[in-house]
């Protein structure tokens, strides 16, 4: 049998397609390595049936020919999105049992393309979290250990369960989506790549909804070139998503010539924390010089309101949330609180809401509330959209000046123990480096650059002009070969 | 800023999420925390900036106005916790 452990999505593709591997041989083998990592808890609704069928039906397309790239490809599909009579619950109480009657438009293009569902990943409640310690279903763990550490590690959120399960070699790729940093985090967290299209690139109809204006969905892979392949079956224009965006989409896979000969690079000075662990400070470095060698043209740019992208985003983010979480109210699905003698519907609102969310998300929910509340609308919300406006010109600036794309590492520290007890706002410090790229709405990557002293992996972050994910995959291909990135988890689940 | 419990208490209504009278003091307090990192946005000079409303520029797409959907009232009441007749159940309103 393969070792799923150095298999692709390109590696498998160009197997199946030559008669070597069937995707009914790799959807067993990856179906019976999940049964066995329960330790990990990535997996948390388990589809083998569907998976097996899937399987079958890639398995008779590909021998036909004329199968595309994701063909009989076994994914894990992050709990975020509808699946079609699959328990799809965001990781909350509150859609306890909800199976949608219908699929996302994500998941349908995948499974149109012939991808194989594996199950559904875990991840913080609604998306909010950046450790995967807020899920209804318990933590999701790293398969990373730090040193001869016994600790168990976060797999970084929100797409945690997504980032375990493809560091641990649970299925070949998985889909995220990040509103903040949850999929760029848990990526850098565990050593894989992880993209987060511009905004509108990939439909975000049938995803359950975090705050609106922010949330992407993406791929997260074992390599840029996956990413490539399955970055390419999600995006499109989509009339169910009226922000999505009416453009062709390039072969990104074409695009990786690893050639980024005369293309601009730039470094921000305003991501040069106070604090920064020295490793940090050297993987960075350490990259640019790469990214030299390779070609580019290194250049030291500004972005002058960095450090206000964090509180802008939380401003924004929870009143987005208060009102798409509105819809969660024990009516039409998910969870109803028992009601006692004479409750009326505003009691079965509230009872109903404080027990299917978590201390979170309800935090977040308040906090949207008040922001938008009569009196400090003007003073939080919109002077947060103000400042949304100016860090996006920072951004406009550095491009119009000739800037490609923008190196930044990933995260501030490599994942930290489940369990550490951070404040909420020591816990939002993880989304430093990536909150900006979502408030832009641009493009951003994190690819696996390196280890730091105790052997956990650390991620760099290259951010793209909009709708250039075909530039940036190529710029990250190019980072990706200089950094040679090889190390894996020890299995130890 | 300071959040008292009160303004928990009224933020929490607002947001239809039942909070036990002993938790208010920790919640206010939290707020106080999140906010007070709010607050440095108001070192930003904003005068004359426009809020974002999109952060792509785009038009909203027109389509023809015609139905397009529906006729599933099986599949909308499926996943209600209470559905009888055709329609969503809910405990009686009276105001």
């Amino acid at each position: 049998m393969t070792d799923l452990s150095k298999l692709t999505i390109a590696t498998a593709r160009d197997a199946m397609r030559k008669g070597e591997l069937s995707s009914s041989e790799l959807t067993a083998a990856y179906l019976k390595d999940i049964e066995g990592a329960g330790a990990l808890n990535a997996f948390v609704h388990h589809t083998p049936e569907l998976a097996a069928e899937q399987a079958k039906a890639a398995d008779a397309r590909i021998k036909a020919g004329d199968a595309p790239d994701m063909c009989g490809i076994p994914l894990g599909i992050k709990d975020l999105f509808c699946t079609k009579g699959v328990p799809s619950q965001a990781a909350s109480g509150i859609l306890n049992g909800f199976k949608p009657e219908y699929e996302s438009t994500v998941t349908t293009q995948l499974f149109d393309a012939g991808a194989v569902m594996l199950g559904k990943l875990n991840m913080d409640e609604f998306a909010m979290g950046s450790s995967n310690e807020t899920s209804v279903y318990g933590n999701a763990v790293n398969p990373w250990k730090a040193g001869n550490g016994e600790a168990e590690l976060t797999p970084g959120g929100s797409s945690g369960g997504s980032a375990a399960a493809v560091a641990a070699d649970l299925c070949l790729a998985a889909t995220g989506t990040d509103t903040g940093g949850s999929i760029r985090q848990p990526a850098a967290f565990t050593g894989i790549t992880g993209i987060k299209p511009t905004y509108g690139r990939v439909s975000r109809w049938g995803i359950v909804a975090f705050a609106s204006s922010l949330d992407q969905a993406g791929p997260m892979t074992k390599d840029v070139r996956d990413a490539a392949i399955m970055l390419e079956a999600m995006c499109g224009h989509d009339p169910k998503d009226s922000t999505s965006a009416d453009l062709a989409v390039p072969n990104f896979e074409a695009a990786l010539t690893g050639d980024i000969k005369g293309k601009v690079i730039g470094i921000p000075k305003e991501y040069r924390m106070d604090g920064m662990p020295a490793e940090i400070e050297k993987l960075w470095s350490d990259g640019t010089a790469m990214l030299k060698d390779a070609g580019a043209e290194i250049k030291d740019i500004n972005l002058p309101h960095t450090q206000y992208a964090l509180p802008a985003y939380y401003v924004i983010a929870p009143a987005e949330a208060s009102s798409n979480l509105a819809r969660y109210d024990g009516v039409r699905f998910g969870h109803r609180a028992k009601l006692d003698q004479g409750d009326g519907i505003t009691e079965m609102y509230e009872k109903t809401r404080a027990e299917g969310f978590g201390a979170e998300v309800q935090r977040r929910v308040m906090v949207g509330t008040y922001v938008l509340s009569a009196g400090f609308y003007d003073a939080y919300y919109n002077r947060a959209r103000r400042v949304r406006t100016l860090i996006k010109q920072d951004f406009e600036t550095v491009f119009a000046d000739g800037v490609d794309a923008i190196l930044t590492p990933a995260t501030p520290s490599a994942a930290f123990e489940l369990g550490a007890g951070l404040d909420p706002i020591q816990m939002y410090l993880n989304d430093v480096f990536t909150v900006t790229v979502n408030l832009a709405g641009l493009p951003g990557i994190s690819v696996p650059a390196g280890l730091d002293a105790n052997g956990l992996p650390l991620g760099l972050q290259l951010i793209g002009r909009p709708w250039e994910e075909a530039d940036l995959l190529n710029t990250a291909y190019t980072l990706e070969q200089a950094c040679g990135f090889v190390a894996k988890p020890n299995k130890w689940w | 800023m300071s959040i008292d419990t009160e303004t928990a208490r009224r933020v929490a209504k607002l947001a239809r999420i039942k909070v036990e009278d002993d938790a208010l003091p920790a919640l206010a307090q939290e707020f106080s925390a999140i906010l007070g990192f709010i607050e440095q946005l108001n070192e930003v000079d904003v005068d004359g900036v426009e809020p974002m409303t999109s952060v792509t520029p785009q038009r909203l797409k027109r389509r023809e106005d015609v139905v397009t959907d529906g006729d599933q009232q099986d599949k909308v009441l499926a996943n209600a916790p209470d559905a009888r007749e055709g329609f969503f159940a809910v405990p009686k309103v009276v105001e």
